[in-house]
């Protein structure tokens, strides 16, 4: 069986994919479209993606199934699909990626606060455990837990996805800095705390990803690594913040820009490294060409 | 400002909603905003009285949400506890006792989903003192238009989460201000910086909710 954590014992710094969301856009996925009804309605674009990525020399590729969750999927009357839409996922990136290229299959926030009482919390657990079920179903080698802001929530779908795959389980942040320049999530989580609950909870790759650009990452790292020395890092970043240009958000950060900065990454102890909004596999590309330079 | 008008800007700024609820820890079996309240009320205070006493509340913790200090959870359980407060005071509104300082229509644009922003800022700019018309997420154009047109005399805010959506936000300001040129259009979310919301011809950008508040009472007096 294919293993991140096996893959990772060699010492190598594996590379990731980059963005899916804003590539669906680029493909002609709507604004209030439903990304996640691509897998059957637009498959061929889905897999397009998948193999770009796979092309680009990715060691890894994520599914299309951020807003996957049946909770999410609600607002579009889908979250009886949730499990075809999540399977469907993982299949799509399961034939991109073949044998040697491991499939992520991704979870993303409900967008509901469980504090507020939105939605309960037994929901929100099924809705992740059915959508982890089916990506594993797919295909999925591991599950990525990603972009999370709430502690409740991320313990839940960790948990969730461990109880119902039993497969290996990456999970993701993302943080801001405050003004007094410290980093916390929008709920107000720090690295530090981010890494003791999560493992808790069973995940056994933690980091983070999308953010302000890949220089935070840096400082994110080595605030975790001042916690952890040992568990394996992820870091998704975007490509830049985005700035409109004629009506378009574009993303400043340049394929080289990314690949220039990955050393320093690597160095401060990031284990797995990709992009998230606005990275594309010409940036995979460029990250891929610096990491071999590096281990040469 | 009167002891009970004190606890009660307290329990605000707190996010301490009633007696039975946990949070926060150390306001644990204490009356809560919605006891105090309801007790000012049946004591005379007058309703404009109370309604200050939550606008300080919430500007207390608008503001350590502004520099960093505190963080979403605690605004949401703020916010929460200003709500259980205007639920004794909209008797006051209704009967016009006390007037709301204007109207705020709020959505978030088309194409995102996402409400956790946009609901902060629609509650924080609600126990300021202002109506709020809250249009929910997916926003389309046309339903700000038509709500603009039932509320002529309202200001706008547009959030978006997503960097996709904020070509989506600058279409949906561009279409408001050349049909409603005097009607002021504020921007916020993740993705925008004051750069952004300049070259969408947005009138404001708020980087956060109590950012909202000054904007809005910033326009009514100038």
């Amino acid at each position: 069986m294919r293993s991140l954590l096996k893959s990772l014992k060699s010492g190598k710094v594996l590379i990731s994919d980059g963005a899916w969301g804003t590539f669906l856009h680029e493909k002609g996925l709507k604004s209030g479209e439903c990304p996640e009804l691509w897998n059957i309605s637009n498959r061929n674009a889905v897999l397009e993606i998948a193999k770009s990525y796979v092309a680009a020399g990715s060691d890894m590729i994520l599914t299309n199934s951020f807003g996957g969750s049946p909770v999410k999927l609600n607002h579009y009357g889908l979250e009886d699909r949730a499990y075809e839409l999540n399977k469907a996922a993982a299949e799509i990136s399961r034939e991109a990626a073949g044998n040697s290229c491991l499939v992520l299959g991704s979870i993303g926030p409900t967008g509901k606060v469980l504090m507020m009482e939105e939605v309960s919390e037994s929901d929100m657990y099924d809705g992740f455990y059915l959508q982890a079920q089916a990506l594993k179903a797919g295909g999925a080698d591991a599950i990525c837990v990603e972009t999370m802001s709430a502690i409740d929530e991320a313990s839940l779908a960790v948990r969730a996805a461990k109880k119902a795959t039993n497969l290996e389980i990456i999970c993701t942040f993302t943080f801001d800095k405050t003004k007094a320049g410290e980093y916390r999530t929008m709920m107000g989580v720090s690295p530090a705390e981010m890494v003791n609950t999560v493992k808790e909870a069973g995940a056994d790759v933690i980091g983070t990803n999308c953010g302000n650009g890949f220089v935070n990452m840096i400082d994110i790292v080595k605030e975790i690594r001042n916690v952890d020395a040992y568990t394996p890092v992820l870091v998704h970043a975007n490509a830049g913040i985005p700035v409109l240009v004629d009506g378009v958000s574009v993303f400043p950060d340049t394929p080289e820009f990314m690949a220039s900065h990955i050393k320093e990454l690597i160095d401060c102890g990031a284990n797995i490294i990709g992009g998230c909004c606005g990275t594309t596999p010409a940036h995979i590309r460029a990250m891929v060409t610096e990491i071999n330079k590096i281990s040469q | 400002m009167s002891e009970l008008i004190e606890q009660i800007s307290k329990c605000i700024e707190r996010g301490k909603v009633d007696k039975v609820s946990p949070y926060p820890p150390d306001m644990r079996d204490q009356e809560g905003a919605d006891e105090l309240s309801a007790r000012a009320i049946e004591e005379g205070l007058g309703a404009d009285e109370i309604l200050k006493a939550c606008n300080s509340g919430m500007q207390n913790i608008g503001d350590r949400f502004g520099r960093g200090e505190v963080f979403v959870p605690e605004l949401l359980m703020s916010a929460r506890a200003m709500n259980a407060v205007m639920k004794h005071l909209k008797p006051f509104f209704q009967s016009g006792t006390v007037k709301a300082k204007g109207k705020f229509i709020i959505g978030t644009v088309a194409g995102d989903l996402h409400d956790i922003g946009k609901n902060l800022v629609s509650m924080v700019v609600e126990g300021n003192g202002w109506e709020v018309i809250d249009l929910g997420v997916d926003v389309k154009t046309n339903k700000f238009i038509e709500t603009i047109k039932q509320h002529p005399d309202s200001m706008v805010g547009l959030s978006a989460l997503l960097t996709t959506t904020m070509g989506n936000m600058a279409n949906t300001v561009k279409e408001i201000k050349s049909l409603f040129p005097q009607t002021k259009v504020i921007v916020g979310g993740a993705p925008l910086t004051r750069e952004a919301a300049d070259q969408m011809g947005a009138d404001g950008y708020a980087r956060d909710p109590q950012g909202a508040v000054g904007f809005l009472n910033g326009m009514l007096y100038s």
